[in-house]
């Protein structure tokens, strides 16, 4: 497992939850039309394919020819990870060392939320709308 | 038995270039664009846990999770650029992106 426990279970609550679901939304809200999209497609793929397996075998090379060195510290860190969760430790690393950086990435996730509602919203006309301010000061 | 490293970077290749060629082959719809996009992500954290794994350093693991919002946030608006788009234009085409030409 790769001692990522809580990457793992994140990786599929915010995959499955968040970014599937979103993506389905906006498929399901556009009314595309799958059979201009397939246009060309055949025109391209000679150049893809042949981009993807240079790229692709080329890593596969670098891989096959690097060493990776071992940890030196492993054996101590070992004993260290098998006593306390993933999770704990991972917060104790997040909410002490990287705390600056993980109020950072909630402020972005916040303008994000922001954005994304500020460009998909629009003003319809003859939709009945309640203004709160006049339905406080009614007579 | 630990699985070396070398088979979680031969993963993490084989779906960056999956990715890379769905950025290529596709070259008229802007949502496979932006899975493609997330599956190059996705092979990059692969490659952090995997390293941070080997040397017993769970800073790789923090890094994922930063990746993760960007991420997140990243599709939030690409998707939201996406349907105000198509509510100008009415398709999704690539090709149709040309305002700045005009």
């Amino acid at each position: 497992m790769l001692n990522a426990e809580f990457l793992a279970m994140i990786l599929l609550i915010v995959y499955v939850g968040a970014v599937a679901v979103l993506f389905l939304f906006v498929v399901m809200m556009l009314d595309i039309n799958t059979n201009q999209l397939r246009q060309n497609f055949l025109n391209y793929l000679p150049l893809g394919l042949f981009i993807g397996c240079v790229i692709f075998f080329e890593f596969i090379l670098i891989i096959k020819k690097s060493k990776i060195l071992p940890s030196a510290f492993k054996e101590q860190q070992v004993s260290q990870s098998e006593i306390m969760s993933n999770t704990y430790l991972l917060g104790n690393i997040l909410y002490t060392d990287y705390f600056l950086l993980f109020q950072l990435s909630g402020i972005i996730l916040l303008i994000a939320m922001v954005g994304a509602i500020l460009l998909t919203l629009r003003k319809r006309e003859g939709v009945k709308k309640q203004n709160i301010y006049k339905q406080i000061f009614r007579e | 038995m630990e699985i070396p490293i070398t088979y979680y970077l031969y993963l993490s290749i084989t779906i960056f270039t999956i990715g890379l060629i769905g950025v290529f082959l596709n070259r008229k719809n802007l949502i496979i664009l932006l899975m493609s996009i997330e599956l190059i992500f996705l092979s990059s954290s692969i490659n952090f846990v995997a390293f941070s794994n080997l040397y017993q350093d769970l800073v790789g693991q923090v890094f994922v999770f930063f990746i993760l919002t960007i991420t997140a946030a990243e599709a939030a608006v690409g998707l939201a650029i996406i349907l105000i788009f198509f509510r100008i234009k009415d398709s999704i085409h690539i090709d149709d992106i040309n305002f700045l030409k005009e």
